[in-house]
């Protein structure tokens, strides 16, 4: 028995919103009984795109992170629905069986990742099925993946280990959304943004020249990094813990060398930072 | 009933429709055979790079069947409620007044009547007609087919297209290298190999690739990964950090709009000073350095285009600008400067024109086709099988107006133009006058052919047929229009259209038109040809397409060629229009025959399977643009339209010189003491920028490139999917507005927050959004898109009333980017901004 999953490649996603309006079509107003009953023409985002904005003008990068139902090993949905409302198929999808789950909107609480909308015409919770329709019906992906242009997404049977899903899975540092909710998601990740701390250093007698090669080190809790500004005078440490406590220290042989406490609540662009004499 | 899966292809890309019960279900990225797609391989640094075994679409590809369905489509022949033919018109009322429902017969003896009367009364040239772009696909069906065979018969004033995307590169690098067979833009053969095997750095400047690749769906996001894996710098400059930069950039240069050309300059200055530009390629392949060497140098009015000079204009640090141009000339560098090769933005401001001829220069000083130095739309230039003809809507042979398909090509007798941007001032204060053929394809002459209208002995226009409705959107000062559609001089006023729109409410009659999917066409994917020939070599593929009828026309919508060829039967030119009795059908398959496809696929076959994919040949030998220029060869790309290829000539360019030119010679011949596009390209200070008296007024300026999620007005306003995308329009108190963005600093000092609907204005118009805080814009710029679909005034009928729909163009300004330059300038626009308490 083949077990479905998903792989979301941030760092292919050019937040094109293929995979949103793909699930759309397939869905809104077409009644796929008994795995979906029609999605409402707006209102519901079974593939939710968020684009996060990252960094401060002039340095300034955008994330966007798709995000359908996870169809969780461990689905508290499942779990919490009456009757069978909501169920796990023997291939890993998680099902609202649009029957049984008729008039149940607390189904929607049910879900920590947010991702079950209620259909008021039809007094009834809906989310992602990973077109389970067209798989039973022979398709090879879900319509979301089909219409990605990257290869952002990537579908496919995690259980036999030539899939291409399984052999990305190997070689891709993934992660779970949200691991913390212990959920042992199906939809997994590569490249979920961290958090970033730049800045461009000027120095104060030379500003019309971008200093190259300017020692920066950053120390954290668990990490020391080092870098060299580049051709502009920037730097940029990527891929940082959120919401942790760094120290970055910028050093050039005849200034003073000084230090900035950055905290990661959000990405952070330093400015221009002037080295004195 | 079993569901059946036609194919088609759109604006968006190729395409497979479901239908069943006669009722459109799904549009999905066409599904080719696996066995079918042989994808060509690149290797470069120890990769081999190919491209995935299938078809993107764009996004708005992905809204067809919202959009065939829309609750704005024009469902039967109307007649403005005021309207009476045979008494009262009331001009006045055109843009306010209702409509009524009438029978298509009372529709076609009204239009055909009122034809009959204006041409006895006035002569053809009191007729005149123009189509939008880009609403549908298919060389049958498309804007330049029946609506062209139609008025050619009858004889009618044609309204010239402007150059509307690319007015910089059009009427400006044309004078410094050419390619005015290609408009401006450059060739693009084999330049993704060229940048794969030998670039280091690519500059994009005013170029946004993943928003704009017109009709080549997204085939390129994925080349662009792999320059990411390769480690290729990625550069940008652009007021907004656009939605390439920011999941690639390495780094974002934000000048002040309409100052790009002094960081251009500034950029020239740094290369003279380090010596840094290729002297060699300079003196054998270019004219008139040393004047444009004095220039940056200030030798000539006294100031140097220093890197300080040029940070005082655009807010850039010196620094910065030093650093840029040293690591442009440090390794091998490309420069994109949008779409085709010359789409942006910064060509569609005032001056527009010194843009683009500065930007082929600074190229020229860095060996333009040296390996790995091209000019790159980071969109096109693909392997393909450039052999295998078959045509495109732009090429004589794709439309049913001139195809070799047709035993009879009708000729327009009349001598007449207008001038579309031009077009409400020639209604309006005639008369007009302006230099200019519009798409100046034929020659570099035509730009300096001089217009008049009305022409001598010749009538003013009393009746406009009108083909679509995006003028509100696309246009510039389109308040204008408003006016423009209200005088009494326009006695009669048809709009032919599928959906309502911006300019359908100021007709008298409105004829329903069909979508693509509700009739039969044949097309190649992407492929407009014309002055963009070889265009599908933005696609992975080249893939032509059976485009099948996949449901009736709704309503009681007709195809194009039927109203038209209904019309003809009124005036008795049936048998002219339709070349002796031609179905749709026949034209479909008269195309196919004109083509190479019959000796690729049997038509039979065609049918059942409704597509070809025609691959790049096995042995394929790469011919990189300019690769010949700079290496003194004979021009070796496939580029047909080129007339010195295969000459004594081929080894030149298209100038007059066949150099690139710093002196332009077509410039100096026929412009010598032009000030506004001097001989030698400079910055020239906007007339509606950061500097000028206007700017204590309406401190803030607004950009408006190309939209993302719709093509041109198309699909925007009938797709409410698309308004669930925050960076298109954002949902507020039930209505989809345009998305505004601005810088937080501009925003809080107007009391201004996250999701307020704001209004923004200067003394032409007043259009509401909803705004968007965002880091992407530079302080003092707003962004929000050009083109909306919506035009949505809260009194109707009124010039200057608020815009509720986003039409940014209703903002800017009509003036054109230089006196001898009929462009337009949509991003040479200041305004206000203000929280708007609906």
């Amino acid at each position: 028995m083949a077990k479905y999953g998903l792989l979301i490649d941030i760092s292919k996603c050019n937040g094109c919103y293929n995979c949103f309006l793909a699930c759309r079509d397939e869905h809104c107003g077409n009644d796929h009984q008994p795995i979906a009953a029609p999605q409402p023409y707006s209102d519901h985002f079974w593939m939710r795109v968020i684009e996060r904005e990252r960094g401060a003008y002039p340095h300034v990068k955008v994330a966007y992170t798709p995000i359908p139902c996870m169809h969780c090993e461990n689905p508290t949905c499942v779990e919490q629905a009456p009757d069978g409302a909501v169920y796990k198929r023997p291939d890993g999808i998680v099902i609202i069986d649009p029957v049984k789950a008729k008039g149940h909107k607390e189904i929607i609480s049910s879900c920590p990742y947010r991702v079950i909308f209620w259909n008021e015409e039809l007094q009834l919770p809906q989310k992602c099925t990973l077109c389970a329709h067209l798989i039973d019906d022979g398709w090879k992906e879900p319509r979301c993946v089909e219409a990605c242009p990257t290869g952002a997404l990537l579908f496919g049977d995690m259980d036999d280990p030539d899939s291409e899903i399984s052999k990305a899975r190997k070689a891709l540092p993934v992660e779970d959304l949200h691991p913390e909710f212990g959920l042992n998601p199906k939809v997994v990740y590569n490249g979920l943004p961290g958090r970033f701390i730049a800045g461009s250093v000027v120095l104060e007698d030379n500003p019309d020249e971008c200093p190259e090669g300017v020692k920066v080190t950053l120390k954290g809790p668990k990490t020391s990094l080092s870098a060299g500004t580049d051709n502009y005078g920037d730097f940029e440490f990527e891929g940082l813990e959120p919401d942790t406590e760094y120290l970055i220290t910028i050093e050039q042989p005849g200034y003073q060398p000084q230090e900035h406490k950055v905290k990661t609540r959000i990405d952070t662009y330093l400015g221009d930072i002037v080295l004195n004499k | 009933m079993k569901e059946k899966i036609f194919t088609s292809c759109t604006v968006g890309g190729p395409v497979s429709v479901h239908v069943q019960d006669g009722v459109i279900t799904k549009v999905r990225p066409l599904a080719i055979d696996q066995k079918d797609l042989k994808p060509w391989t690149i290797e470069a640094h120890g990769k081999k790079f190919s491209p995935h075994k299938k078809v993107t679409v764009a996004p708005f590809a992905l809204v067809e069947r919202q959009r065939v369905y829309a609750e704005d489509r024009i469902k039967y022949p109307m007649k403005r409620i005021d309207f009476d033919p045979d008494g009262e018109r009331h001009p006045e009322n055109r843009g306010k007044s209702g409509y009524v429902r009438i029978s298509w017969e009372e529709a076609l003896d009204i239009v055909s009547s009122e034809m009959k009367r204006i041409r006895s009364n006035y002569g053809p040239e009191a007729i005149t007609a123009i189509s939008g772009s880009h609403h549908n696909w298919g060389l049958v069906g498309y804007k330049m087919g029946p609506l062209s065979r139609f008025f050619n018969i009858l004889g009618f004033t044609a309204i010239f297209d402007n150059p509307d995307s690319w007015e910089g590169f059009h009427w400006g690098a044309i004078h410094t290298w050419g390619f005015y067979w290609r408009l401006g833009a450059p060739e693009q053969y084999d330049v993704l190999y060229d940048a794969l095997k030998n670039t280091d750095t690519i500059v994009y400047w005013s170029s946004d690739p993943d928003t704009v690749k017109m009709y080549t769906a997204q085939e390129s996001s994925q080349w662009r990964l792999w320059l990411k894996e390769l480690g290729i710098k990625q550069i940008f400059v652009d007021p907004f950090c656009n939605h390439t930069a920011v999941i690639m950039g390495d780094k974002w240069l934000a000048p002040r709009p309409g100052t790009d050309t002094a960081l251009a300059e500034a950029i020239a200055y740094v290369w003279i000073k380090e010596d840094t530009y290729d002297k060699d390629y300079v003196s054998k392949r270019t004219v008139g350095f040393e004047q444009f060497k004095d220039q940056i140098l200030g030798k000539e009015d006294g100031t140097p285009r220093t890197p300080q000079w040029a940070q005082e204009l655009t807010d850039i640090p010196a620094r910065t600008i030093t650093a840029l141009a040293r690591q442009w000339a440090s390794g091998r560098t490309m420069l994109s400067c949008g779409c085709r090769g010359g789409w942006g933005g910064a060509g569609r401001q005032a001056y527009g024109h010194e843009w683009g001829r500065l930007m082929v220069l600074l190229q020229a000083m860095q060996g333009l086709g040296k390996p790995g130095v091209n000019m790159w739309s980071v969109c096109q230039g693909a392997p393909i099988d450039a052999d295998t003809y078959f045509p495109g809507y732009a090429d004589p042979d794709g439309s049913i107006a001139r195809s070799s398909a047709a035993s009879y090509i009708p000729v327009n007798p009349v001598k007449q133009r207008l001038y579309r941007i031009l077009f409400p001032d020639a209604i309006l204060n005639p008369p007009i006058a302006w230099k200019g053929e519009g798409f100046c394809g034929q020659s570099i002459e035509q730009q300096f052919i001089p217009y008049e209208y009305p022409m001598k002995d010749h009538s003013e226009v009393k009746m406009f047929y009108r083909y679509g409705s995006s003028f509100m959107g696309t246009m510039t000062q389109t308040n204008k229009w408003v006016e423009a559609y209200q005088s009494p001089k326009l006695e009669f006023v048809v709009n032919q259209d599928c959906w309502w729109g911006g300019e359908s409410r100021f007709a008298d009659i409105v004829l329903p038109a069909c979508t693509n999917l509700e009739r039969n066409d044949i097309s190649e994917w992407a492929s407009a040809g014309g002055y963009s020939k070889h265009g599908s070599n933005g696609c992975n593929y080249r893939v032509i397409v059976l485009q099948q009828k996949c449901i009736e026309p709704l309503w009681e919508s007709k195809s194009d060629y039927e109203i038209f060829r209904l019309l003809s039967a009124k005036l008795g030119i049936e048998n002219e229009f339709t070349d002796g009795g031609k179905t749709e059908e026949d034209w479909v398959k008269g195309m196919y025959d004109i083509s190479d496809a019959p000796r690729l696929i049997s038509w039979d076959e065609l049918k059942k399977k409704g597509y070809h994919v025609i691959p790049a040949p096995d042995n394929y030998k790469p011919t990189p643009a300019f690769r010949w220029f700079y290496e003194g060869r004979d021009c070796d790309t496939p580029d047909p339209l080129n007339p010195k290829r295969g000459t004594e000539k081929a080894k030149e360019l298209g100038t007059y010189s066949g150099k690139l030119e710093f002196v332009s010679q077509s410039l100096s011949q026929q412009f010598p003491d032009d000030e506004e596009r001097p001989v030698v390209p400079r910055y020239i200070p906007s007339w509606e920028g950061h500097v000028s008296d206007l700017a204590k007024k309406y401190p803030l300026q607004i950009i408006s490139p190309h939209p993302r999620f719709s093509l041109h007005t198309h699909h925007d306003k009938h797709c409410k999917w698309l308004g669930d995308i925050p960076d298109h329009r954002i949902l507020k108190n039930g209505y989809y507005y345009q998305t505004v963005r601005i810088h937080p600093s501009d925003a809080q000092a107007r009391g201004i927050s996250e999701g307020d609907i704001v209004r923004m204005y200067n003394d032409r118009a007043q259009v509401l959004g909803v705004v968007r805080l965002t880091e992407r814009v530079r302080p003092g710029v707003l962004h929000s898109y050009c083109s909306s679909g919506n035009y949505d005034p809260l009194e109707p009928g009124k010039a200057g009333t608020i815009d509720r729909g986003g039409c940014i163009n209703l903002l800017s300004s009509v003036r054109i980017l230089s006196k001898n330059a009929p462009g337009m300038a949509p991003n040479s626009c200041l305004v206000e901004i203000e929280k708007w308490e609906a």
